[in-house]
């Protein structure tokens, strides 16, 4: 095999020795180092690359790239060397290297590949990815290092011993530290173990699982001490991320229940149409996105207000159509709120569509927060979990420092009394309505970004916020953000070893078995406003 | 002597009556009638009527814990699917070797799934009198457990409706699982027969239709015997004021638990009914919005008068019959306007209509009516 190999490249060379040298019409000097790439006989190519690299020339990363992918062809009457941009059918597509210049469709026949054996194809990529070491974006030359992580070999120790001493970036460093680890490891150096330690990366892992398979005992212990403290760190990270998602979760629940917390909590309604005031809040931001296409984001922060005036508005419409005829029934009040949901569900089934719809996410909020290796915070969990701990500071600020704060507690406390000192209890029972709508519609827009936009969407934060309602302690805003929190974090402790259903089922029960302990919840409303 | 005093009662004998006078219409005019006559019943339609017949009970179930409990369940869904799934694991057993992969032991789902052997819990299902006792016994257990619990620390209100429907959607997401053991999404289907009778004949058919009818005689029946007992009246004290029932030194959670027992049985009993009549039991019938379906029903024709639940039940299931077939987007849209029209307009349902209509003649109200009776306690 190898024999054949040597000749058809003895053949290439001859070929390529054998060719007309094109008329030097530039002075530019990439065109030698190609030719000289062109033309070098399988010994010789690896110095040919090298020139090429040393040149410093910010096109020597494409030149590379298409010679590593079978891209690099010689003109075979002219001498000259293209860059293949198409090479199926007949006629190939051809580009000048040095200026990038498109140079029409050429025949294959008159095209001569400039070969490349499967040993310097291996370098290759180490090489281009030391060219990438020294590209000015830092993050370049990080994605570069990590890149290079497992596969350094001996040649590549030096030039990037050379590049650690030139670089700056502490990030670059310890990845580039840690590929030379790798390699080093692997030849049984036991500080290289040392150095990998300390880092996350999975490939990190597998150097140091292979020096523990080896022979050397030494090297062998040391290695799997290393990988001991790694699992330690592994795990705290876990726990972190396991946390974080629990928490996410809760502010997901939180956002679905603080507005309940208001309705059902301070005014003792019960609003079976809650869970379809979020999916109007949803709908709104599908909506705003329809109306300004191109600018999600810009949609989505007018989708705030919009959202909540949105659910509000229809809060009202349902408050002053049906729950006000029946108070003091909350049973009743039950059952007709669920009557409205459904009606609700099947408007938007009916107008808008029975499918899901998407609603986009605006690249501000999409991607992640990389921590280390094994811990990456999503963004727009991350928003969202920002969103409801501000919804909820604005709610505690508005029923502890406003007027229509004191009026609803007051009203709660004792409807007739407060009517006696001149509040208008009508009124203030319009307002919290709205305001608990508004709220849920404000979930609905969070909620369209980690959800599906769906007439069911509703439906299924319904029942789990009125779960967190109860377990907080009805009346009681913070024991809806702690409720909503612990049994988010609850819920995605348990999801591992019972996995989500049986981990929705166990959190169900629980706090069936909680509230019969503690009818009143986590924290009951104490003194006077327990009794009203 | 408790069991004998409905039948001395106007009402019963009035429901009693129009129930056997209807059914003997259904069976004759099935039987008697050539199939393409205009008055001919055929056996789809028996089927049908079979179903409600089913609700009726359920809701008459209903009935008895929320009219005159005063505890709105919104998880006895969760009870009728019980009843139907002790009743589906009998016939599963019954199909024997006929199943697709023809195990003698084994229902099909669990061949699908690579069981080896029959979980513990569906041994004896293929005795028919330990399925029929599980019907009432595993319904009747969990509400047991359930109501024990919630009684004892006396949940009522808003509070214990809320943790039945979390109760039923648990449930629901329970059996949605493959690992329970109970044929996941799918549930149970694909019967043959019921204690040997081929359940696509159309005698079969028949004979449920008239066995469900019977049970719902019975059923009403008992609760008719239970709301007039001395236990009943002390259960109409417990909806009307829980806390001066229990001052005047009555154990009202033990009057609730026994109730609420009773009422969760006739729940399982109308599910095994249900099931070999409409040949599938899924984890659907767990779903809230069908435990709280039920409650409009009951809503519908009257609480607190179970004559009304069986009125109800019917009405709003033809409706979904008809809507369904017909235009099957406004369904959703009648029923929530159902909700709300009922509970805005017409809070004591269409037994409250008659009613009113006939008080004219002679004033024999009663205390029954919850409304009444909350007003009362309310103002005092």
């Amino acid at each position: 095999m190898s024999i054949i190999r040597s000749l058809t490249l003895l053949l290439i060379a001859l070929v390529s020795v054998l060719s007309l040298p094109a008329a030097a019409q530039e002075d530019d000097p990439g065109r030698q180092l190609l030719i000289d790439l062109a033309e070098a006989p399988a010994s010789n190519v690896e110095e040919a690359i090298n020139a090429i690299v040393s040149s410093g020339d910010p096109r020597a990363r494409g030149w590379l790239e298409a010679y590593g992918n079978n891209r690099l062809s010689r003109v075979k009457n002219t001498g000259q060397v293209v860059v293949v941009l198409n090479n199926r059918g007949r006629d190939w597509e051809i580009a000048n290297p040095l200026t990038g210049e498109n140079m029409g469709d050429m025949s294959r026949r008159e095209l001569d590949r400039v070969a490349i054996n499967n040993a310097i194809r291996g370098q290759l990529e180490g090489i281009l990815a030391m060219l990438d070491l020294s590209a000015t974006d830092p993050d370049v030359r990080e994605a570069s290092a990590q890149d290079m992580m497992g596969k350094v070999n001996a040649s590549l120790v030096e030039p990037l011993e050379a590049r650690l001493e030139l670089e700056e970036s502490a990030r670059v460093r310890n990845r580039i530290e840690e590929a030379l680890a790798i390699y080093r490891v692997g030849e049984g150096n036991l500080e290289g173990v040392d150095v990998l330690a300390g880092s996350l990366h999975p490939r990190a892992r597998a150097a140091l699982n292979d020096a523990v398979r080896g022979d050397d005992p030494a090297l062998a212990t040391k290695a799997q001490q290393a990988l001991g403290t790694i699992e330690q760190k592994l795990k705290l990270n876990r726990a972190a991320e396991t946390l974080y998602f629990g928490l996410s979760l809760g502010s997901v629940l939180v956002l679905a229940a603080i507005g309940l917390a208001i309705t059902f909590g301070v005014m003792g309604v019960i609003n079976m149409a809650h869970g379809e005031l979020i999916m109007l809040g949803a709908y709104t931001t599908w909506g705003m996105q329809q109306l300004l296409p191109g600018q999600p984001g810009l949609a989505l922060i007018l989708s705030i207000p919009a959202g909540f005036l949105v659910a509000a508005t229809a809060g009202i419409i349902i408050e002053r159509s049906v729950i006000q005829f029946l108070k003091g029934r909350p049973l009743e009040t039950l059952l007709a709120t669920f009557g409205i949901s459904l009606i609700l569900q099947q408007l938007v089934r009916t107008v808008i569509s029975p499918q899901n719809r998407t609603v986009v996410t605006p690249e501000w909020m999409s991607g992640s927060l990389v921590i280390n290796d094994a811990l990456s915070l999503t963004l727009n969990r991350l928003y969202v979990l920002a969103f409801a701990l501000i919804v909820f500071a604005a709610l505690m600020m508005i029923m502890r420092r406003t007027r229509l704060g004191l009026e609803v507690r007051a009203v709660t406390q004792n409807r007739n009394m407060a009517r006696s000192m001149g509040i208008r209890a009508t009124r203030v029972d319009i307002m919290t309505f709205a305001l608990g709508s508004g709220v849920a519609g404000l979930a609905g827009v969070a909620l369209s970004q980690l959800t599906n936009v769906g007439p069911n969407l509703g439906q299924n934060y319904i029942i789990d916020s009125f779960m967190v309602v109860v377990f907080g302690g009805v009346g009681n805003l913070w024991g809806t953000l702690i409720a909503g929190l612990s049994l988010g974090t609850i819920n995605q402790l348990l999801e591992p070893w019972a996995g989500a259903v049986l981990a929705k089922i166990i959190v169900l029960v629980f706090i069936i078995l909680f509230i019969q302990k503690r009818p009143r919840g986590l924290f009951p409303q104490k003194g006077r406003a327990a009794e009203g | 002597m408790w069991l004998t005093r409905p039948f001395q009662e106007r009402s019963t004998q009035l429901f009693l009556g129009i129930l056997s006078i209807a059914m003997i219409v259904v069976v004759v005019l099935h039987l008697a009638t050539p199939e393409g006559s205009a008055l001919h019943v055929s056996s789809y339609t028996v089927t049908l009527l079979g179903k409600y017949l089913c609700y009726a009970l359920l809701a008459v179930a209903v009935d008895l814990v929320w009219g005159y409990l005063g505890i709105l369940s919104l998880g006895h869904g969760a009870f009728f699917a019980l009843g139907g799934y002790a009743m589906g694991m009998y016939l599963m057993r019954q199909i024997g070797d006929r199943g697709t992969y023809g195990d003698p032991i084994l229902p099909d789902f669990m061949v699908f799934l690579n069981w080896q052997e029959l979980p513990w819990y569906w041994l004896g299902f293929d005795m028919a009198w330990f399925a029929f006792i599980m019907v009432l016994l595993a319904p009747g257990l969990l509400a047991l457990v359930f109501g024990f619990l919630a009684f004892r620390s006396r949940v009522t209100g808003v509070y214990l409706s809320i943790i039945t429907q979390a109760l039923t959607f648990a449930l629901m997401l329970a059996f949605f699982r493959n690992e329970m053991g109970f044929g996941g999404n799918n549930g149970l289907t694909d019967f043959r027969d019921l204690l040997g009778f081929n359940l696509r004949t159309d005698a079969t058919r028949l004979g449920l239709f008239i066995a469900t009818g019977v049970a719902l005689a019975i059923g009403y029946v008992i609760c008719r015997a239970i709301v007039a007992s001395k236990l009943g009246r002390v259960s109409i004290a417990c909806r009307d004021a829980e806390a001066r029932a229990r001052f005047l030194g009555y154990r009202v959670d033990r009057v609730q638990l026994f109730v609420f027992v009773v009422s969760a049985m006739l729940a399982g009993v109308a599910g095994a009914l249900y099931v070999p009549q409409v040949g599938i039991i899924n984890p659907s019938e767990f779903s809230p919005l069908f435990s709280i379906e039920i409650v409009v029903w009951v809503a519908l024709g009257g609480r607190a008068t179970l004559y009304g639940a069986v009125i109800g039940a019917i009405l709003v299931n033809y409706a979904k019959t008809v809507f369904t077939g017909v235009m099957p987007d406004a369904w959703l849209f009648a029923l929530g306007g159902l909700f709300v029209l009922v509970t805005v307009f017409l809070p004591k349902g269409i037994a409250g209509l008659l009613a009113s209509r006939r008080k004219g003649k002679d004033d024999d109200s009663g205390t029954d009516d919850p409304d009444t009776a909350t007003t009362r306690e309310a103002t005092a």
